[in-house]
């Protein structure tokens, strides 16, 4: 246990990426989880007297043309990008890794079928296939998850089925072979477990395009509906009034941008954590 | 009948240069309590041999023949009935105790693996029986090496938790295919003869698969010499190596280093080298590398010939092949 501590601290001082990204990425989800018991304001208190203020005590960032507190706003937003990107990451990761490994283990038809449909799916992206969803079933928050999720599927089960077809030609799935496990059951206890780290840092990685997307559709209408804070939707209310209250939309901007970083950079570092032949050569 | 009785096995590979025969209508038979050699130089079909008894042959081999196991064919078998048969009748220790080891679960755990799938016991059960085992192959300080991930422990350790885990159903064969080729020479004899003992505690059938005549001399009581995918001598390994009846067998003889050979002296060798598969003659393998070679060595892979009492060698020069000297002792 003590290597172990030893091991990630050291190599936390070497990889500077990993640090900052999960600084970023920690004060993002515990941005989120204070907004559920705490909040400055409530972000629904209208008043508009107070529209547009300067920052001050009772309001730090301010407040937007309804007199909403622009900080409570921001905090409360985080929880349905959070929300958003962690179902939808866990859907593409569930549905995808499932249909990746069946593809490796199987081979043959079955994985060109796999792979194909995977081929089809990416030429839908996001914001199109939320567009759709949008039009049969009205804009809500649940069509931009799915839209994402589904489109991170095919990532996944791409990912899934190349590191799956090499963990299958080593030595230890033929000794589990030969000791008798079925497909499922080596897919299952070897394979998975030996290609967690690289699926780790595909979800951080497409956990940061989920948050994008997800303020990219609100921004557009067809994700988060009003009265729910959004940072996207926050982006777009302050797009009419980007001369008069330029911070308006300053703000929501760069807590999307140090959320995205954060998860790159965290992915990254994870990246070069986990990959042994990156981290001896460093 | 026999426990395992292989009838004409041939694997056909595909290779880049298109199909080619990696072992060519081999036959021999195995009993419970015997223990039976191949050895051959690398590319000969020995392991690949032991492969098709298991069924496990890589992605694009087919095997023609019959493998049967107290009579089922294996290779006629569903996948579902061979996983029951893997692990559970047919134990297999792998060359490369480092690389066998799924290097995320604790050594227990893999020992465990083939007594929950096959005895349908309890984790704990299994847990404790694997503690048994691991024991009984004497892995140093089982109890704590038990819970160590493969990286924790060194070659030979490793390839005692393989054997442990092979054993773990009681199977009534054990192929070991060059179990003791990647470790040093005083691990391998002590792996060897764990080896030899635990098939003697079980009277299990052991197939050894080595290239080194050494270990087959020590280890098994029958021997098959491969070359180019058959059989060219099989017998009695006493008798086998004592009259080196076919010319391959001789030269690979002289060819084994020794110790208290004089220094700057240099080991004996086959002249060339073993042909591709998809080159191989029509006749004998080892027409053209061999010193007796005539035409008609070409003409057809000759029969198996009687040397002795059970012994056979595949060559049409016999006679002139037993006269042929010796490598010196």
């Amino acid at each position: 246990m003590s290597a172990l501590a030893a091991r990630s601290g050291h190599s936390g001082f070497r990889h500077p990426s990993l640090v900052v990204g999960a600084t970023l990425t920690g004060l993002f989800v515990f941005a989120a989880a204070l907004s559920l018991v705490w909040a400055p304001h409530s972000p629904f208190d209208i008043d508009v007297p107070h529209k547009l203020a300067a920052p001050s005590p009772a309001h730090w960032l301010g407040t937007d043309a309804f007199g909403r507190d622009v900080a409570s706003l921001l905090l409360v937003g985080a929880q349905n990008s959070l929300l958003v990107g962690v179902v939808a990451v866990a859907i593409g990761l569930i549905i995808g890794a499932a249909l990746g490994l069946l593809a490796a283990a199987m081979g043959g038809f079955p994985e060109d079928l796999v792979m194909r449909l995977a081929d089809f799916a990416f030429a839908f992206p996001a914001v199109l296939s939320a567009i759709l969803l949008a039009a049969l079933f009205g804009p809500s928050v649940l069509d931009a998850i799915l839209a994402i999720g589904v489109f991170n599927v095919p990532v996944f089960a791409r990912v899934t089925r190349a590191a799956a077809r090499g963990v299958w030609r080593r030595d230890f799935i033929l000794a589990a072979r030969a000791a008798g496990s079925g497909t499922l059951r080596i897919s299952l206890e070897h394979v998975l477990p030996n290609i967690l780290p690289g699926l780790t840092v595909q979800a951080t990685i497409q956990f940061a395009t989920a948050v994008l997307a997800e303020t990219a559709l609100s921004y557009l209408g067809l994700g988060t509906q009003p009265p729910q804070p959004s940072w996207g939707r926050m982006l777009n209310d302050a797009q009419t009034l980007m001369f008069q209250a330029p911070q308006l939309a300053v703000y929501p901007g760069l807590a999307i941008a140090l959320a995205v970083l954060g998860l790159n950079l965290l992915g990254d570092g994870l990246n070069d954590l986990l990959d042994p032949r990156l981290a001896r050569t460093r | 009948m026999a426990l395992l009785e292989v009838e004409e096995l041939t694997v056909r590979l595909a290779t880049a240069r298109g199909p080619a025969d990696a072992v060519r209508g081999v036959s021999f038979s195995l009993d419970r309590g015997q223990t039976l050699g191949l050895t051959g130089e690398s590319g000969s079909g020995k392991s690949m041999t032991a492969l098709a008894v298991i069924a496990l042959l890589p992605e694009g081999a087919r095997a023609s023949g019959r493998v049967l196991l107290d009579g089922e064919d294996l290779l006629a078998a569903s996948e579902r009935r061979l996983c029951a048969v893997r692990g559970n009748r047919i134990g297999m220790i792998f060359q490369e105790p480092m690389t066998a080891l799924d290097p995320l679960h604790s050594v227990v755990r893999q020992v465990a693996e083939p007594l929950r799938l096959h005895r349908g016991l309890s984790a704990g059960a299994a847990r404790a029986e694997a503690l048994r085992l691991l024991d009984r192959v004497r892995l140093a300080d089982a109890h704590r090496s038990a819970a160590a991930y493969p990286h924790q422990l060194s070659g030979g350790q490793r390839q005692r938790v393989l054997i442990a885990s092979a054993l773990a159903c009681g199977p009534d064969l054990l192929v070991a295919d060059e179990p003791t080729t990647a470790l040093d020479a005083t691990t391998q004899s002590e792996i060897l003869d764990l080896i030899a003992e635990l098939v003697d505690e079980d009277g299990m059938a052991l197939m050894l698969i080595s290239h080194d005549l050494g270990v087959m001399a020590q280890n098994v009581t029958r021997t098959l010499v491969m070359y180019g995918g058959s059989i060219v001598e099989s017998g009695p390994t006493e008798a086998v190596f004592s009259r080196l009846a076919h010319p391959y067998t001789r030269g690979l003889h002289a060819a084994r280093p020794r110790l208290g050979v004089g220094r700057g002296k240099r080991l004996a060798a086959i002249p060339g080298t073993v042909p591709e598969i998809a080159d191989l003659p029509p006749g004998c393998p080892f027409a053209g590398r061999c010193p007796l070679t005539i035409a008609a060595c070409s003409a057809a892979i000759p029969p198996p010939l009687p040397v002795g009492p059970g012994h056979a060698a595949r060559c049409i020069r016999l006679e002139a092949a037993l006269t042929l000297p010796k490598a010196a002792d």
